[in-house]
């Protein structure tokens, strides 16, 4: 099955800002997985293709769980990009 | 058991003394309190700072600190835990977290309160976004943060 995706994806902080957005939704093909998505971003150009290159540090958190570049999408997924963390 | 562990994200400030007298009250087998406030500088990486704004990711905040606050526990005996982190904006002097951790003895306080921040600090998606007199700019994650949490690795 090659159902689309959904994507509710979430950006936050220095990425927000460079990206000009703080969330939108993207379709992907399934089976998606937090890899596709990045490069489906990167595809972009300009400042995605720069911030989400893989010398770049940067989180994929999956429903609000950090997650590794293999993990699957499904639809209805939130899907958030951020830099590394500066609480405390 | 509800009550013994209390997370909250807030703009406001918070009472530390208040805070304590709760987690005391919890429990007459409590016999230490360790507590750690985080307070804003007026400077970083050797300029002078006059103001920050802290940015949070709402719902995964608070699940990240109930996380790290349920592996505390079962590190060490506790009967209690507090964790208050304010966001938005902040100047300098202004208490931004408070981490308050009960037990019988201090060994397991301590320890839980330093653990905690090591830990809230790599993994609660907080972002600080500090204004300089050349202008705003989001701070950089420290190695040394990293460095503090894996000490805590078994």
């Amino acid at each position: 099955m090659l159902n689309p995706a959904a994507l509710n994806l979430l950006y936050f902080a220095r990425l927000r800002e460079a990206f000009g957005r703080d969330r939108e939704t993207v379709v992907m093909p399934e089976p998606a997985t937090v890899d596709g998505l990045l490069a489906t971003l990167q595809g972009r150009g300009g400042v995605w293709a720069d911030e989400l290159s893989a010398g770049r540090n940067f989180r994929v958190a999956v429903n609000q769980t950090v997650s590794g570049r293999d993990q699957p999408l499904r639809a209805g997924d939130e899907v958030a990009i951020f830099p590394p963390v500066t609480g405390g | 058991m509800a009550e013994r562990d209390r997370i909250a994200v807030q703009t406001a400030a918070f009472d530390v003394g208040a805070e304590t007298a709760r987690l005391a009250a919890l429990d007459r087998g409590i016999g230490a309190i360790a507590s750690f406030v985080g307070l804003m500088r007026d400077q970083n990486n050797g300029d002078a700072v006059q103001a920050m704004t802290l940015e949070h990711y709402p719902g995964m905040t608070e699940s990240a600190l109930a996380d790290i606050v349920a592996e505390a526990h079962g590190r060490w005996a506790l009967m209690g835990t507090t964790v208050i982190h304010r966001v938005g904006p902040l100047h300098p002097g202004d208490p931004i977290v408070l981490v308050l951790t009960a037990s019988a003895h201090r060994g397991e306080a301590f320890a839980a309160c330093e653990f905690i921040m090591d830990y809230l600090k790599t993994r609660a998606p907080f972002w600080k976004h500090e204004t300089t007199a050349s202008g705003g700019r989001w701070v950089e994650a420290r190695d040394s943060d990293d460095n503090a949490a894996a000490r805590w690795n078994r």
